[in-house]
């Protein structure tokens, strides 16, 4: 599966306040009107400057914070295809998974705001195609990459019935 | 060779030996959501088509970040919980129930259980030596439906603490150095697990605010061994009998050693807007402070509380400052009521407020104005924690919260002691 979009450049430490704020706990069951704010501390606006399959590309330690689900579920909602990552929080780590957006651990030191790049899931690389760049990323172990596969954990506890080693 | 404790505990919940960096499917022994992660979680079990959980008896739902509701959306959120829990026999625990990791400490965790809680706190059971992590509303889902989880074994750092604290100093100053040695990414993945002198005497109180905020450093648990400290805390909440001794092997193998000299260990507070943004209290200057906040699954707890007390006793919250007090739990609250120590909190000019995670959730009980600079005990300073993005969260132990509630500003507890 190859992914293209827009690079949005976003520095280290982008906690789950910044993405999805605790002033708008009260929406977190309504998570359509919750993805209107996605982002929305560390740049204001956000929601409305993405277009559909662009990428998130940050720092270090990306979603470090609390367990909120909802912070990647709305990235994923606001139409984000994949967070990319010099490194990212467990938690979030684990829950983008879950809901079936791809957290990738790369080097985005070179990547800047803009750049057109194509993600290849299934070969492990990223090409930004204005800085002429290839960047590899490890393959997700073979449980994530099942769970990444079906769209999430819902729909692979749907298909499987259980988790499977 | 020999098994950390993470090792030792993954392994007699998947019926194997299995080490540091395996990915394995463990057994959960208890696990629970809170009225902020549960909705989800819900919704994410009736996708699923699944009907019953699959240990009622060990299965929580906790209202405690919204509790009582401020909201109306929130109330219906607290609907769907309670209805939940009629339905399928789980635990609920009611607003003024407390904060889920603190009430797990007080009426659940066993030593060596596998606790997974949709909050990233959860590793505060980790103080009663039980594998204990935050995960999100999904992965509870799953824990809830077939008692089960998957997991990567963590590597291990193991933090040797020798030395006795100086007065004035508590294990919050311990923790908030330690991440600020490490950085808030420097255990992401690890396990931490607390050992030596200054470990061994401190009290479950203590141990609790120091493993609620391994996560602050990016690890996954913050481990300590169960031994007579252990053993007492729980026969004060009633159930010796759940004692169990478990420690490391003498000869396991860890990723890292570090070691701290607790006599070393002065003062410190976190600043704006990150918790390995460290300073102690010589370099911390002159921070004048409109909101003092204590409480939290961090530094909520009757100990702490006595501790504020003890400085805030016979003296007044400074003029332009406010002081709110959000006690951990109901028994927290009875214990706080019956020995004086609310008192002493509203005599000096503080605000009481029912027990539950109180301000650290940012929707009530503390929202902090533009501008607002706010000393908390909580475990996180993130902006927009406290609601707005345009206030200033400082982190610090309950006892440097009442010295700095006294003069208006960030100030040395050890001046009143």
């Amino acid at each position: 599966m190859i992914m293209k979009g827009r690079a949005w450049k976003f520095e280290d430490n982008i906690s789950t306040d910044l993405i999805a704020p605790g002033r708008f706990f009260h929406l977190r069951s309504n998570l359509p009107e919750l993805a209107k704010h996605v982002m929305e501390d560390a740049r204001t606006g956000f929601s409305n400057m993405i277009s559909k399959g662009d990428f998130i590309v940050a720092g270090e330690n990306f979603g470090l914070g609390s367990s909120r689900e909802h912070a990647p579920t709305i990235i994923k909602m606001s139409g984000i295809n994949a967070v990319l990552a010099k490194s990212f929080a467990r938690i979030f780590y684990r829950n983008s998974i879950n809901v079936g957006l791809p957290a990738i651990i790369c080097d985005t030191s070179a990547i800047d705001e803009g750049d057109e790049l194509e993600i290849d899931m299934v070969k492990g690389f990223v090409i930004d195609k204005i800085k002429n760049l290839k960047l590899a990323f490890p393959p997700f172990p073979s449980l994530m990459n099942k769970i990444l596969t079906e769209g999430g954990l819902v729909a692979y506890i749907k298909k499987y019935g259980m988790l499977k080693a | 060779m020999g098994l950390t404790l993470s090792e030792k505990i993954i392994s007699q919940h998947c019926e194997r030996e299995v080490k540091a960096g395996e990915i394995v499917i463990a057994d959960v022994d208890l696990c629970y959501v809170q009225d902020g992660t549960g909705p989800l979680t819900i919704g994410q079990i009736e996708k699923m088509g699944i009907e019953k959980v699959h240990n009622p008896k060990k299965t929580i739902l906790f209202l405690d970040h919204a509790s009582p509701s401020p909201r109306f959306e929130l109330s219906n959120d607290h609907k769907m919980l309670r209805k939940f829990a009629d339905r399928t026999g789980a635990i609920l625990s009611e607003i003024g129930g407390g904060i889920s990791h603190h009430v797990s400490l007080e009426s659940y965790a066993i030593p060596g259980d596998v606790i997974i809680g949709a909050d990233s706190h959860t590793c505060t059971n980790g103080a009663l030596g039980a594998f204990a992590t935050g995960m999100g509303s999904t992965d509870v889902a799953v824990a809830f439906a077939f008692g089960k989880t998957w997991m990567r074994v963590p590597e291990t750092f193991r933090i040797v603490v020798n030395g006795k604290f100086q007065k004035g100093v508590h294990s919050k100053d311990l923790i908030l150095n330690l991440i600020g040695k490490i950085s808030s990414r420097g255990a992401t993945y690890k396990a931490l697990e607390f050992t030596g002198e200054a470990i061994e005497n401190m009290d479950i109180a203590a141990r609790a605010t120091v493993a609620n905020m391994a996560v602050e450093a990016g690890a996954k648990v913050g481990l300590f061994p169960s031994d007579e400290k252990t053993r007492l805390f729980l026969e004060k909440m009633g159930r010796g009998d759940n004692f169990r001794k478990i420690a490391s092997d003498p000869d396991a193998l860890f990723e890292k050693t570090i070691e701290i000299d607790a006599s070393s260990l002065k003062p410190t507070i976190a600043c704006p807007h990150l918790v390995d943004n460290i300073k102690t209290i010589e370099e911390i200057g002159d921070v004048r402070v409109d909101e003092v906040f204590i409480g939290t699954s961090c530094n909520g707890r009757i100990e702490d509380l006595r501790e504020a007390a003890k400085i805030l006793k016979g003296n007044k919250v400074h003029h332009g400052t406010r002081l709110i007090i959000t006690p951990a739990s109901k028994r927290t609250y009875l214990e706080a009521i019956r020995d004086g120590t609310l008192n002493t909190f509203v005599e000096a000019g503080g605000v009481i407020t029912g027990p539950g995670c109180g301000g650290c959730v940012g929707v009530h009980e503390g929202v902090l104005a533009d501008g607002d600079v706010c000393l908390a005990t909580q475990p996180r300073n993130f902006k927009g924690r406290m609601g707005n993005p345009n206030a200033f969260i400082y982190l610090g132990s309950p006892a440097l919260a009442a010295a700095t509630a006294i003069k208006g500003k960030i100030t040395d507890p050890r001046e009143f002691l």
